[in-house]
Formats: C-alpha cells, sequence, structure tokens
C-alpha cells in the first residue's frame, strides 16, 4: 500500500533548523560578530556589494554570516532586500578623478602626477601560507603616506587625450536606463552593458576578459590606470535645486587602453575599455574592462569572428550569478511529471524500434 | 495647489489598487462583460471607474493624454499628485488616453505598437455615457460564443481589430462601471 | 500577515509595471511581453515569474492553490503557498473548487477551471523557439514575420526520424491562429485542456516575460495533417483512485522494481477517493489517512 509523502512543510521547517544549526557550528568557539566580518573578511564584503548593487558593508557582513560564508548566497540576499526598497532620488556621477586613491597605479607610464601608489595589495607578497596567523594574529602597522594619497591624481588617460591619442568619449547627459528597472532589449547601451557587467559574476566576468588575452576577440590591452580608494556621492534634491554629498563609498576603477587601427572614419589611436566597481576589487574591475572593450566592436566598427566575449546577447544574459545560480539549482526540483512523459516517450520508441527490427530480420 | 486635488486617490492603495485591477483585468480578458470598479474619487467631470483606472495603472513611466474636456486644472493636478504621470500633448507618445469618443478621434494617432513589440501600444479609456450589453456582436478570445455591447460606432473597433496582432485596447467609463475591448475582439452586426 | 512588507510583498510601482504588461499580454494572447522582473526572496528558476504575477493579481479575499507536479504538497508548492499566507494574508486551499487564484508549475488540474478562477504558470523558459535558435534578437523577429517554419522543420525531422513527434512536454501550441507559444513544461496530455473558462497567465521571472491566453480563446498543439497531435495518456488506471483517464506518476514500490500508477493530480484523486472510488492498491479514506 503506497501512502503519498505529506509533511513538506515540516520538512521544510526542519531543515531549516538544522540549516541554523550548522551555521552557527560548534557552540564552544566565539560566534562570528557582524563587526569582525565587516573589517576582517572586507574583500568578500566587497564582492557581496558589488554584485548585490548594494553599497552596506554591515548588510553585506550580515548576509554573509547569515549565508555561511557562501558568496553568492549572501549577494541574492542583498539583491532580495534590495528591490524591497524605496527610491528617493537619482545620485549625480561620481567623480572619480577626485578620488581620494588608496592605491593608483599605471601599468603604462612610469611615473605620472600624483604618482604610482601601491597602497594595500596581495600583489607582490609571496603566496606562503602565514602559520603566524592561526597562532594569534598579527597586527602590522603601516607606514602610509597621506599627503600622497590625498594630492589629486588626474586620469592617465587624460594625458594621452592632451595629444589627442585616444578616442574621447562623448560626454552626455541623458539618464540612462536602468537595468533593475527595465526589461533588457537588445542591441543594448554600452551604459546598460556596464551596468550588467558591474553586478555580473566575478569569475564570469575574469573568464571572458581572459579568454580576450588568449584570442578570443583579442584587443591588446595595457591597464592604463587602476585606482581605488573613495569618493562623494552626491544626489540631487529637486526642492533644494542642488546636490548635496549623502556619503563616501569605496569603488575600483580600471581604464584599459586598447590598440585600435583605426577606420574609414578615424585615424589610428588608442581606445579604452572600462571598468568601475564597488569596494576594492581590481580583479573584476580589470575584467571587465577588457570585456567591455571587447563589447564595443561594433561601434568602432572592428571584426567580430563569433567570440564568446564580442557576444553582447551571450554575454548579457549569462553574467548574473542570481538568475544563474537559480536556474542551474533549480533542476533538482521535482520534474517527475514531465520525466514520465519522457519516460513514456522512450518506452515507445523502444519498442517500435524493437518491433522495426524483428520484422526487418524476419523478412530478411 | 488647490487641496481638493489632494483627496479622492485610494484610502488603502495596496488593497484599492488590487481590487481595481483584479476587475480592470477581468474585464479585458472578457470583453463585453461590464463590472464595477470604484475607490477612486476624481474632479469632475471625470468618472469613477477611468479615474479609479487611472490610479491603478498610471505613474511617472507612463504618459497619459486628457481630451480637452477633462483638461481641467483640477483633472491635470489630481493626476499629477496621485499618480505622478507626465501629462503629453502628442497623441503618439501616449501610453494611456483619456475622453470622450469625439475627442479620441482619429484614434489612428495613438501608438499601435511595432511587429516586434506589439505591446507598446497605448490603451484608450474611453468615457461613455451609459454601458450595457446590446448593440455590437462580438467573438474572439475572452468570449464563450458572443458577447453584445453598446460601442460609440463599429467602423473603428473593425479596423483596429484588423491591425492585430498590433493596434489598441479600449475601456469604456461609465460612473462606476467599466467595460473593455483589447484588439483581438471581432464585430458582427 | 506580516507587515514589514507591502500587500503580497511587491511595491506598488512594481506591481503596476506588471500589471500593465498583463493587460497587454491578455490583449495579445500568446505573446510575450517583456517586463522589469524583480529579485524575489526564491530564487530565479524556482517560480519567481509566478509568484510575481501572483502577487500582482491577488485581492486580499481570494483563496490561494499551489501545485507542483500537480502536488499541494510538494516542497516548492508548499513554500510559495507560505509566502503568500504569510505576505498577502490570503486564504489558501488544496481544494481546486475552492480555489480563485492556482498557481502552477508542470501540471493543469484534472478538474475543469470556472470563470472564477485565473490560473498562474511557472514557466522557466518562455520562447518556444528557443532551442532551435538561442538568440532572443532572432527569436523577436520570427515572432514578428510570423516565421515557424524553424519549428515546423523540427516537429517533421521528429517523424522523420521516430515516427511521430518526439515531444512529450511544454509542447508548443499556437494561439488564436497567431502566437506559436509554449505552455511550459506541462506534458502534451494536459494540452487540450489549455482550451478553458478561466484566464491563464504565464510568468517567467529570469527571463522577464509575461504572457496570457484569455478565457476560450482559441489553442492549437502543433501538427501535420498526417500526423495529428496525440495527447497520449493514461495506459492505466489510477491504483488508489480508480481514474482512467487522469495523468498519473510512476512510483517504484520496492527494491524488485514493483511499479504503481497514481493521480499526479493530488487533489482530484483525494476528491475521487473521499467520492468512494477505490483503486487496486487503495483503501477506503480514513480521518487520519490526510
Amino acid at each position: 500500500m503506497y501512502v503519498a509523502v505529506k509533511g513538506g512543510e515540516k520538512a521544510i521547517d526542519n531543515a531549516h533548523a538544522w540549516l541554523g544549526e550548522m551555521r552557527r557550528g560548534d557552540l564552544d568557539v566565539a560566534e562570528l560578530s557582524i563587526a569582525q566580518i565587516r573589517n576582517q573578511l572586507g574583500l568578500a564584503v566587497d564582492r557581496v556589494m558589488a554584485e548585490g548593487s548594494l553599497y552596506d558593508p554591515d548588510l553585506a557582513a550580515l548576509a554573509i554570516k547569515q549565508s555561511r560564508g557562501d558568496l553568492i548566497e549572501a549577494i541574492f540576499l542583498v539583491r532580495a532586500y534590495r528591490t524591497t526598497l524605496p527610491r528617493f532620488g537619482a545620485g549625480q556621477p561620481i567623480k572619480t578623478g577626485d578620488m581620494a586613491c588608496m592605491r593608483r597605479i599605471s601599468a603604462t607610464f612610469k611615473d605620472a602626477p600624483g604618482g604610482q601608489v601601491l597602497g594595500p595589495t596581495f600583489d607582490y607578497t609571496h603566496r606562503l601560507l602565514d602559520f603566524k596567523l592561526a597562532a594569534e594574529g598579527v597586527t602590522d602597522e603601516a607606514e602610509k603616506a597621506e599627503a600622497i594619497m590625498n594630492e589629486a591624481k588626474p586620469h592617465i588617460t587624460s594625458f594621452l587625450n592632451q595629444e589627442g591619442l585616444i578616442q574621447s568619449e562623448p560626454s552626455c547627459d541623458e539618464a540612462p536606463s536602468d537595468l533593475t528597472r527595465e526589461p533588457l532589449e537588445l542591441p543594448a547601451s554600452r551604459a546598460l552593458r556596464l551596468q550588467a557587467l558591474t553586478r555580473g559574476d566575478e569569475g564570469f566576468v575574469l573568464g571572458m576578459g581572459y579568454s580576450t588575452q588568449r584570442g578570443y576577440g583579442r584587443n591588446h590591452a595595457f591597464v592604463g590606470e587602476l585606482r581605488i580608494g573613495d569618493v562623494a556621492v552626491e544626489l540631487d534634491i529637486p526642492e533644494l535645486g542642488f546636490a548635496v554629498e549623502i556619503a563616501d563609498i569605496e569603488v575600483s576603477e580600471c581604464e584599459t587602453v586598447n590598440q585600435f587601427a583605426g577606420s574609414k572614419t578615424e585615424p589610428p589611436q588608442f581606445t579604452r575599455g572600462y571598468g568601475l566597481v564597488f569596494g576594492q576589487s581590481e580583479r573584476k574591475a580589470i575584467s571587465m574592462a577588457l570585456v567591455d572593450r571587447a563589447l564595443r566592436w561594433k561601434e568602432l566598427g572592428e571584426d567580430n569572428p563569433g567570440t564568446p566575449a564580442q557576444d553582447e546577447e551571450f554575454v548579457l544574459y549569462h553574467c548574473d550569478n542570481i538568475q544563474a545560480t537559480g536556474f542551474v539549482e533549480h533542476i533538482k526540483l521535482p520534474h517527475y511529471v514531465d520525466f514520465q512523459a519522457e519516460l513514456e516517450l522512450v518506452r515507445t520508441l523502444r519498442k517500435e524500434a524493437t518491433e522495426a527490427n524483428a520484422l526487418r530480420e524476419a523478412a530478411e | 495647489m488647490q487641496s481638493q486635488s489632494l483627496i479622492g486617490g485610494f484610502s488603502d492603495a495596496p488593497k484599492d489598487s488590487a481590487i481595481a485591477f483584479r476587475v480592470a483585468l477581468d474585464v479585458m480578458a472578457r470583453p463585453g462583460k461590464i463590472a464595477k470598479i470604484s475607490g477612486g474619487t476624481p474632479p469632475e467631470p471625470m468618472s469613477t471607474s477611468a479615474g479609479t483606472l487611472l490610479l491603478t495603472l498610471c505613474d511617472p513611466e507612463t504618459p497619459v493624454w486628457l481630451a480637452p474636456s477633462l483638461r481641467g486644472a483640477q483633472i491635470k493636478e489630481w493626476l499629477r499628485f496621485h499618480t505622478g504621470a507626465p501629462l503629453v500633448d502628442s497623441r503618439s507618445e501616449a501610453m494611456f488616453a483619456v475622453g470622450r469618443w469625439s475627442e479620441l478621434l482619429p484614434v489612428t494617432d495613438f501608438a499601435i505598437g511595432t511587429p516586434e513589440y506589439p505591446d507598446r501600444s497605448a490603451t484608450l479609456i474611453v468615457e461613455v455615457e451609459a454601458l450595457e450589453n446590446a448593440g455590437a456582436i462580438l467573438h474572439g478570445p475572452g468570449i464563450k460564443d458572443t458577447s453584445e455591447l453598446a460601442l460609440p460606432e463599429v467602423k473603428a473597433f473593425r479596423n483596429n481589430a484588423t491591425l492585430f496582432p498590433l493596434g489598441l485596447d479600449f475601456y469604456f467609463t461609465s460612473g462606476s462601471r467599466i467595460a473593455a475591448l483589447p484588439r483581438t475582439t471581432k464585430l458582427e452586426g | 500577515m506580516n507587515t514589514e512588507y507591502n500587500f503580497a510583498y511587491l511595491d506598488e510601482q512594481t506591481k503596476r509595471m506588471i500589471r500593465r504588461a498583463l493587460l497587454k499580454g491578455v490583449a495579445i494572447p500568446g505573446y510575450q511581453v517583456p517586463f522589469a522582473s524583480r529579485e524575489m526572496p526564491m530564487p530565479y528558476g524556482w517560480g519567481t515569474g509566478g509568484v510575481q504575477v501572483s502577487a500582482a493579481c491577488l485581492v486580499p479575499d481570494d483563496t490561494l492553490k499551489v501545485i507542483d507536479q500537480g502536488a499541494d504538497d510538494t516542497t516548492n508548492a508548499v513554500s510559495i503557498r507560505k509566502f503568500f499566507e504569510k505576505t498577502a494574508g490570503v486564504e489558501v486551499t488544496e481544494e481546486t473548487a475552492e480555489a480563485t487564484v492556482i498557481q502552477t508549475r508542470h501540471r493543469i488540474p484534472e478538474r475543469d477551471l470556472t470563470e472564477n478562477q485565473i490560473l498562474v504558470y511557472q514557466v522557466p523558459i518562455p520562447e518556444p523557439l528557443r532551442f532551435l535558435e538561442p538568440r532572443e534578437t532572432e527569436t523577436r523577429k520570427m515572432h514578428a514575420l510570423e516565421e515557424y517554419g524553424l519549428m515546423h522543420v523540427k516537429l517533421y525531422e521528429d517523424i522523420a526520424r521516430h515516427g511521430h513527434i518526439a515531444t512529450s512536454y511544454a509542447y508548443p501550441v499556437k494561439i488564436e491562429g497567431r502566437y506559436v507559444m509554449d505552455p511550459s513544461p506541462i506534458p502534451k496530455f494536459d494540452n487540450p485542456k489549455m482550451e478553458m473558462a478561466a484566464l491563464q497567465l504565464f510568468g517567467a521571472g529570469r527571463e522577464q516575460r509575461i504572457y496570457a491566453v484569455p478565457p476560450y480563446t482559441k489553442v492549437v498543439s502543433l501538427d501535420f495533417e498526417d500526423h495529428p497531435f496525440e495527447r497520449g495518456g493514461a495506459q492505466q488506471a489510477c491504483g488508489l483512485c480508480d481514474a482512467q483517464d487522469a495523468y498519473l506518476d510512476e512510483v517504484i514500490m520496492d527494491d524488485a522494481g514493483t511499479r504503481m500508477f497514481v493521480c499526479s493530480d493530488t487533489d482530484f484523486c483525494r476528491e475521487r477517493r473521499e467520492a468512494g472510488h477505490i483503486g487496486e492498491m487503495g483503501m477506503p479514506i480514513t480521518e487520519d489517512a490526510a
């Protein structure tokens, strides 16, 4: 006698309780605080803010705690929260030229006004596990040249601009469309592509960027400039008639300088790819700039032999990890109704094939 | 702003608009069906049903065209205050248009969508004296066999149906009653 | 009801956007209306489209039923039902006849739906041509030009290879003689039921599309004159309620692979058993059997 499985609700409640227990882990180990996550796992917090499209380190830290460190799950929590927030207005474009840089490097010039500032980077660390960290934790005091950090640092590409060696981007006062409020329509504007990339999955964007370097849409990129630091956010207040500064946010910005052979209408000059990400994530910013540049093939009159990174529809429809993880994982949901239909079909097809073979053999 | 424009919105927007939308959906899905819709109280001479429909569907993303008879300062302010919808002079830019039939003519000025996006078409809200299930015989999606609805004329609606999948969609409003005629409905007689 | 969130969870602006898309969907049956789908507190692919459509349609007096694979007690159905109980405070039911809004994944209830009901489908891939042409820019053109040759070629290749059309679920339909539409992954057994008295709404969250089939709209499963559509279906009766013409799930009973077939529509099966129908492996329903 078969009794249909009941009690889904109870099973769900129990699963949630168990999940809570696993999250907390051994009760003899001190519980993580939000402040600890925010301060000591700052780059995880930054990634969650960037791909969650919400600048709030405390909420991102909470999401990381709640998700047991599963960053895509944390990003999802932040996104789902974000959509419930009312919109008070639109910010002014941030002025990254005025950034208080903690890091600013250029690969194209040995030195430039504003200087090269290494900042807190993993770049030249030897990747050796530091067992001292496992034991006690170490506190190093760093010597920071505040004066250099606060010095104004013009964008490196502006120096190329002076000579007309790099394509200048047309300025535009039109409000770009908003990926989170309008359905994606193709072909997408560059503004829309950049929105998708900045909240796109770091791994996906990295892989796409990497593929351009390996010849799938190669665009010969140099890191013209990479800068990380704080910028002010200004919000338009219609009642006041001017914008007021409401916060400082930390961003990573990358401008690549790319070769361009020129076209019928334009002489050879450099072009750029652009990456801008919340928090400290130069890997993402550089990757984004590579993909941005690859996607500009049409406007620059370049060839597209069908490489993935040049394929706007492919990149934009697959870079979002919340969409991707949901759909990939949904195949674990019950599909027994469709499967039953397939089962019947395969049985029928097999039966028919066997019968046909038997007939053929009898005839031979 | 006159204080009269501040009143007449939904008293409990989430619920009132949900209830009003279900009526709007139901009549659009069943052309010819007449139903009651209320919740909004627009300034005269706009009907309760047209006003409620605008409160339910319009916001800063929906350009609205108002017919001359509804272009009084009070209605304009009421609509702006409660919905934030931009009022447009150009009929081709409107997502929604409201007025008497004679004022909406020629309806061919309004957007009928494009072959790739037939949904980018206007919805016309036609204020009528009365609504009754007598007159033009309708058939098509949403109608079991046929239904009947009094229409201001037949030809324009018949022409509209030939544009399918492009075309306009219509609501007819009178007092607190509402009926609809999407582009799919075919007209007899 | 949880008052931290707006009625039915979504904010009013989002609901208006979805509602406008729904009305255009109803006016253009079978056409996929783009909409700015929101992140929901459940993953994409788990019914976010259906949930957004339901949220935009629900009124406080509604009675909601949620099924997945035809069953009310599958975990995702339970989860979605709980979500609306919490955020919209609506009544919920497992009885098809009682429900005013039914959200479904992969099935149409066996019982005929009425004019007072709305059936909301969760849709994973709304584009019926997607597996023949992955580009949205191309498939949009095909719909605009009513160019469905590719689909017919695919179905005809099936016939050439297998002797019949080898699509058993998500079987494409043509709506009112115009748009080819994906009916969501329902078994083709359910296709003929789509000409019904209830309004059918389809939501695809991740793919940002909404579409609709108004009541009594012509829904034709694609076929060929010499290979007409066959809905297929029950080779046997339900083991619990003896239904002769219902869609059945196959259940493996023991290590020897003994099979049993039971209704996938759990409410339909319950109703029949309560009315005294007993299948080969069933027994009379008792108080505690539920």
